[in-house]
């Protein structure tokens, strides 16, 4: 039994780093056939560590539910990778398979932590897949989507202000609403709105008085966030400002400005900001006070070295003893279970989504539609950065998902729309334009 | 025409920003790779870690061996798979090996993912683990000696006690004994029987590391350090003693008021003149006392990385005169453990710094090569070569005409200090003799307490005497 496990732990690992290196040998070489070749191989890569994955988890405990899962997951995942190429005509093939690979790990870890959680996560993905497939139809029909500006702001500072004042608290942050019993994050949506926002004010005009604004309506957003504890989401609006203020611009100097006021900010929050001054200890230290808020990081350490390179196999980690390891430490535990290369390799995913999403940018020529992608990418990587670095210590965790793998309906939720949303620009305005413009070279 | 150069300036701060972001990634997964690439036992190792029993189902638990490779603790399997750790030694090694079932100690809680970790080849461990095998995991090699530990186990005989040698230059211990003990092979048994410890025995308890008693004489060792540094003449000091010292209306007697006459501070240490170090005592300056105690880690931590009980010193304004003479010959509130005092008697003989007392000195995989070696800092220096000069001379006098005179005469030359501690206010007195011996630049340094037994040349020092002779 154990020879099985521990075997088909390598086999996971063997073929997500194929995949994986498909992701990056993709484009060597314009063989278009190649290309459709490589990505129906991913897909096949998809299917086989999704079956072998299952096969583990039923023989752990004979839940026929899994099973079940697998069965539907199968399903639609071959459905829905059709719809897709049909609704997204011309779209990044690469990007669709990515989403779907981490959305396969995502549900596979929940059945292994906690198979209700992974049934309520599949039910949210279905429903989100099912509303993203007309999100190009959306996009080409609202053609005003460009015209507003200021209102996108507006409508997202007062709803994160509604949320503050009916929040809840959950794992430290006042950010939940709960409507009948079911909790919605709504800063996870109003940061979509927040890239729209910054792409329809600044592409306009950047001229100071305008970016000065820009600014304060900026700020406001993240402020609200501060004050709801949700440092994580802060940092993830305020970067994505910074850097998509710079590249309109071209103007380093916001960089250096946004950067030294960020950091000074930061450095009041540490100082004003019990619950702040707990997580930069837990960084620095978790261990000397490992019962005084330094728990989490050190059992996330604990399971990362348990793992090693290869894991423990799946099934056979302790991932219970991390606190919230559904959502923010999922990461440590998928590294105790299938180790550090397959959670390196996870990284190098993301990273190869957040590559297409700025070449996705580079391709569009209108600037709304290449700012908000490109702001959208940054929003994706950043909060990546900041839920990988938090979980093994390489920065204070600040509490943020890990997209699409993460326990939590908002958080696939909008994650989703961000893809579809990029995918969706891509195919209204990318691919044939940039057909046009090869024609005219 | 500008248009177009416009959409370029934006593809380029495009790629440039995006992919200097990358930047944070690459350190990310560098990091990533240094952390899982790096020596992450000691992490493991950490008691909040819950996975390590995981690491159990897969390797059979590595043994603990002497200095020469003799077992002190085993894991056997029987035919149906059933493992049991096994003490070969029973009680001889309880305290300081520790015991596995019922809540691990000693060395078997402080190494214990080092002891379920398997160093074997890693084909070989791939190829168990596909069998459902378990890898042999790794040996811990401690510095102890089998001859020596079973020496100080039976000169302590029946006594309640601790014992404590080691080599005072690198720090490796030899031998650690405690009673009273208990059996390790059989704790599940006895363990009702031990915790409800009807006759307050505390077998439990490592009376080497964790028991705390008053100094006695011993501590005279300390007030002679801070007197010389307090009084260049030292070496003119003068005292009559007539078998006791008085002042503010307290009365300090030598040990059975025993009139010691005229001496000099060597000859006043070596027979441990309570009355001259009383009076010594009121003359020192009670911050610099407290600051050189502080110095030999009283009121802080020891450098040892294992279960310890913090020694006590207090000194200050507030104690009355009786209470200062008190303090200075080892009585009063001073507290200390037999590995405290082990570690400052090593001072005088390693050349005058706080050395690191260790049980661990490597591990060996089932292969029997070395995987990981323990190294240890010394602490700070703690004494000038004069003065250890001159406290060598002193703790000499103890062997030649002192209290340690059984030790003299032997092929060896030992140093020493006796102590014959009172506690409570009873008759009762605690036999102490900290001390080491030098032969052909072998060195060996011991701490011996022995509870409610009488004077430390009586009962204190026969046992070094043993353990001496068994070293040379």
């Amino acid at each position: 039994m154990n020879t099985i496990v521990k075997l088909c732990g390598y086999i996971i690992v063997i073929i997500f780093a194929l995949y994986t290196f498909f992701c990056f040998t993709v484009f060597r070489g314009k063989d278009k056939e190649r290309s459709e070749r490589i990505y129906s191989r991913q897909r096949v890569c998809i299917f086989l560590i999704s079956a072998v994955a299952h096969a583990v988890l039923y023989l752990m405990d004979y839940d026929f539910r899994i099973i079940i899962l697998f069965v539907l997951q199968m399903i639609v995942f071959f459905i829905a990778v059709h719809m897709y190429q049909i609704f997204y005509k011309g779209l990044s093939k690469l990007v669709l398979n990515n989403m779907f690979m981490l959305l396969m790990i995502g549900i596979f870890m929940l059945e292994r932590i906690n198979i209700g959680y992974a049934i309520r996560q599949s039910a949210i993905v279905l429903a989100g897949l099912i509303f993203c497939i007309f999100i190009p139809v959306i996009i080409k029909k609202i053609s005003f989507l460009d015209r507003l500006g200021w209102q996108y702001a507006i409508f997202g500072i007062i709803l994160l202000a509604v949320v503050f004042l009916f929040a809840e608290e959950k794992h430290g942050a006042k950010n939940w609403i709960i409507i009948k019993g079911i909790a919605f994050q709504p800063s996870e949506f109003v940061k979509i709105l927040f890239v729209f926002f910054i792409a329809a004010v600044l592409t306009k005009k950047s001229n100071f008085k305008r970016v000065a604004a820009a600014s304060l309506f900026a700020a406001a957003h993240v402020l609200i966030l501060v004050i709801e504890k949700d440092l994580g989401g802060a940092l993830i609006y305020f970067v994505t400002y910074l850097i998509v203020l710079t590249a309109v611009t071209g103007n380093v100097l916001y960089l250096i400005a946004g950067l030294s006021g960020g950091s000074a900010a930061a450095v009041i929050a540490w100082k004003l900001f019990t619950h702040v001054q707990t997580r930069v200890n837990a960084w620095r230290d978790p261990w000397s006070i490992i019962d005084s808020g330094g728990l989490q990081v050190a059992q996330s350490l604990f399971a990362i070295a348990t793992g090693g390179w290869f894991g423990m196999g799946l099934g056979r980690g302790l991932p219970g003893k991390i606190p919230i390891v559904e959502s923010d430490f999922i990461f440590a535990a998928i590294s105790e279970e299938l180790g550090g290369v397959f959670a390196i390799c996870i990284l190098l995913v993301y990273i190869s989504c957040f590559i297409m999403f700025v070449n996705i940018s580079i391709k569009i020529k209108k600037p709304f539609y290449k700012f908000t992608a490109l702001g959208l990418g940054i929003q994706f990587i950043f909060q990546v950065f900041l839920g990988v670095g938090g979980v093994t210590k390489f920065i204070p965790s600040t509490g943020v998902t890990l997209p699409l793998i993460s326990y939590g309906g908002s958080s696939v939720l909008s994650t989703l729309i961000l893809f579809s949303i990029i995918q969706g620009i891509y195919v209204l305005n990318g691919s044939k334009e940039a057909e046009d413009e090869e024609a005219e070279g | 025409m500008k248009k177009r150069k416009d959409k370029n300036n934006d593809n380029r701060n495009i790629a440039v920003i995006s992919y200097s972001l990358m930047i944070i990634f690459v350190l990310l997964i560098a990091y990533i790779v240094i952390f899982l690439a790096g020596d992450n036992m000691e992490l493991l190792n950490n008691p909040y870690n819950k996975a390590q029993e995981l690491f159990s189902e897969y390797t059979r638990r590595g043994s603990i061996l002497s200095a020469d490779g003799s077992v002190i603790a085993e894991t056997v399997t029987d035919d149906e798979g059933n493992e049991t750790r096994r003490y070969p030694y029973d009680n001889m090694f309880a305290h300081t090996a520790g015991h596995f079932d019922n809540g691990k100690t000693g060395l078997e809680a402080q190494y214990n993912v080092y002891m379920l970790n398997s160093s074997i080849n890693p084909v070989v461990s791939a190829m168990n683990e596909l069998k459902g095998k378990k890898n042999p995991g790794d040996d811990l090699v401690t510095t102890l000696d089998i001859g020596l530990q079973k020496t100080a186990y039976e000169a302590l005989g029946s006594r309640r006690g601790a014992v404590i040698a080691l080599e005072p230059e690198s720090g490796n211990i030899l031998c650690m004994v405690s009673k009273p003990d208990y059996d390790p092979n059989t704790i599940k048994r006895d363990w009702d029987e031990l915790i409800e410890d009807k006759n307050n025995e505390s077998a439990l308890l490592n009376r080497a590391t964790q028991g705390l008693y008053p100094p006695g004489s011993t501590f005279k060792l300390l007030t002679l350090i801070e007197y010389m540094r307090e009084n260049s003449d030292y070496r003119d000091f003068s005292f009559e003693c007539k078998g006791s010292a008085a002042q503010g209306g307290y009365r300090i007697n030598c040990y059975n008021k025993k009139k010691h006459g005229k001496e000099d501070i060597v000859q006043a240490f070596a027979s441990s003149c309570n009355s001259a170090f009383a009076t010594i005592g009121l003359g020192l300056n009670k911050k610099r006392f407290r600051t050189l105690c502080g110095s030999f880690l009283f009121n802080t931590e020891l450098p040892v990385n294992y279960a310890y009980k913090q020694s006590t010193f207090s000194l200050n304004k507030s104690f009355t005169e009786g209470e200062v003479m008190q303090t200075c010959i080892g009585q009063g509130k001073t507290l200390i453990s037999p590995l405290h005092n082990a570690i400052i008697i090593s001072a005088v003989a390693n050349g005058g710094y706080i050395v690191t007392p260790h049980i661990a000195d490597k591990m060996v995989n089932a292969a029997g090569r070395t995987v990981k070696t323990f190294s240890y800092k010394n602490g700070d220096t703690v004494l000038s070569a004069e003065e250890i000069d001159f406290l060598k001379e002193c703790l000499l006098e103890v062997t030649k005409s002192g209290t340690g005179h059984a030790l003299s005469g032997q092929d060896y030359t030992v140093y020493g200090k006796t102590g014959t501690a009172q506690f409570d206010s009873g008759n009762d007195s605690h036999a102490w003799y900290i001390g080491y011996a030098e032969s052909g630049g072998k060195k060996i340094a011991v701490s011996i307490i022995v509870e409610r037994a009488g004077t430390g040349s009586d009962y204190a020092v026969p046992i070094a005497k043993k353990i001496f002779d068994e070293y040379y």
